[in-house]
């Protein structure tokens, strides 16, 4: 790549790819679009979160039916999802200095961490469906309860599940030769938002509602 | 691509970093809010900026990104006026 000043413009001049400006932010266009797609997510979730706590605070009668097991959960699903960015992080490092097999083994204990925090998730929802919380009815309070911890949850576990698919994918790709150490990277920042995301979920939707004694 | 992927004991001590921080919302925090919301603000501050490298990049990203996501967010907040008016859902009796 040769750079080159075109009536007082820097361009750059790539491989076999013309005359380009610069890139203005200086990372390829495929990872600014996940940037641009994680501000918009982060707005969807925020807005999400803020419907939650407008419900919540509208309700004076707001179920509490989380117990200490559950929010024991609610933690270790925080520690598998935590250390599902490490291994990301570790597998694109892999990716990045050409290790391909320690790239492709550890974006698959991503995906494995994945799927075990959409199992705890997943056991979490069947416990309260077993105590008969449904979308728009619960033995305790304020109806609205089922339908905005389900909404908010849910949106989550299916950016999981989506995301371990997508790992999948790309690793899949990267092993064929399709997809490079970036890709595997661009997704990392999906995976390490999604994990993100729970740090304001459990604090909102899980320890505020903590049964009393 | 070229950010800097940073090294791997920085990943280590922000990954303690942000389990300790979890530990400190569940045992320590449990039931006031906005003390936890901090807490899960620091932890979302070290994902961006050292797991997702984004104090890596360009300062022009970071300035095109964070600012737009906070004014959404804080914006958001125009809601809890609304909110108190209700009371089981239902706006209060004239």
């Amino acid at each position: 790549m040769s750079e080159a000043n075109v009536g007082g413009a820097s361009l750059t001049l790539d491989h076999g790819a013309g005359v380009m400006e610069e890139r203005p932010f200086a990372i390829p266009s495929k990872k600014l679009v996940m940037w641009l797609f994680i501000i918009s997510d982060a707005c969807t979730f925020g807005a999400m979160l803020f419907a939650y706590g407008y419900i919540k605070n509208a309700a004076a009668d707001w179920p509490r039916p989380f117990e200490n097991s559950s929010i024991m959960n609610a933690l270790l699903m925080t520690f598998i999802l935590v250390t599902s960015s490490l291994t990301i992080l570790i597998a694109t490092r892999a990716a990045k200095s050409g290790n391909k097999s320690k790239a492709i083994q550890w974006t698959l204990i991503t995906v494995v961490l994945g799927l075990a925090f959409a199992a705890l998730h997943l056991k979490e929802w069947m416990g309260l469906i077993g105590e008969g919380v449904r979308l728009f009815q619960n033995p305790w309070g304020a109806p609205m309860f089922g339908a905005s911890f389900f909404a908010v949850t849910g949106l989550h576990l299916a950016h999981v599940v989506s995301g371990a698919i997508a790992l999948s994918v790309v690793i899949l790709g990267y092993k064929r030769g399709r997809y490079n150490a970036d890709d595997l990277e661009i997704w990392g920042l999906y995976w390490h938002f999604v994990d993100l995301v729970w740090m304001f979920v459990v604090p909102m939707v899980y320890l505020m509602n903590v049964k009393a004694g | 691509m070229d950010s800097n992927q940073g090294s791997m004991k920085t990943d280590l001590i922000v990954y303690a970093a942000i389990l300790i921080l979890a530990c400190v919302q569940v045992f320590g925090l449990r039931g006031d809010l906005f003390a936890m919301l901090v807490v899960a603000a620091i932890q979302a501050f070290l994902a961006v900026m050292f797991f997702m490298h984004l104090r890596d990049e360009k300062p022009t990203l970071r300035l095109a990104l964070i600012p737009a996501t906070l004014f959404v967010l804080v914006m958001m907040n125009m809601i809890w006026a609304d909110s108190y008016r209700l009371i089981h859902l239902k706006p209060f009796a004239k």
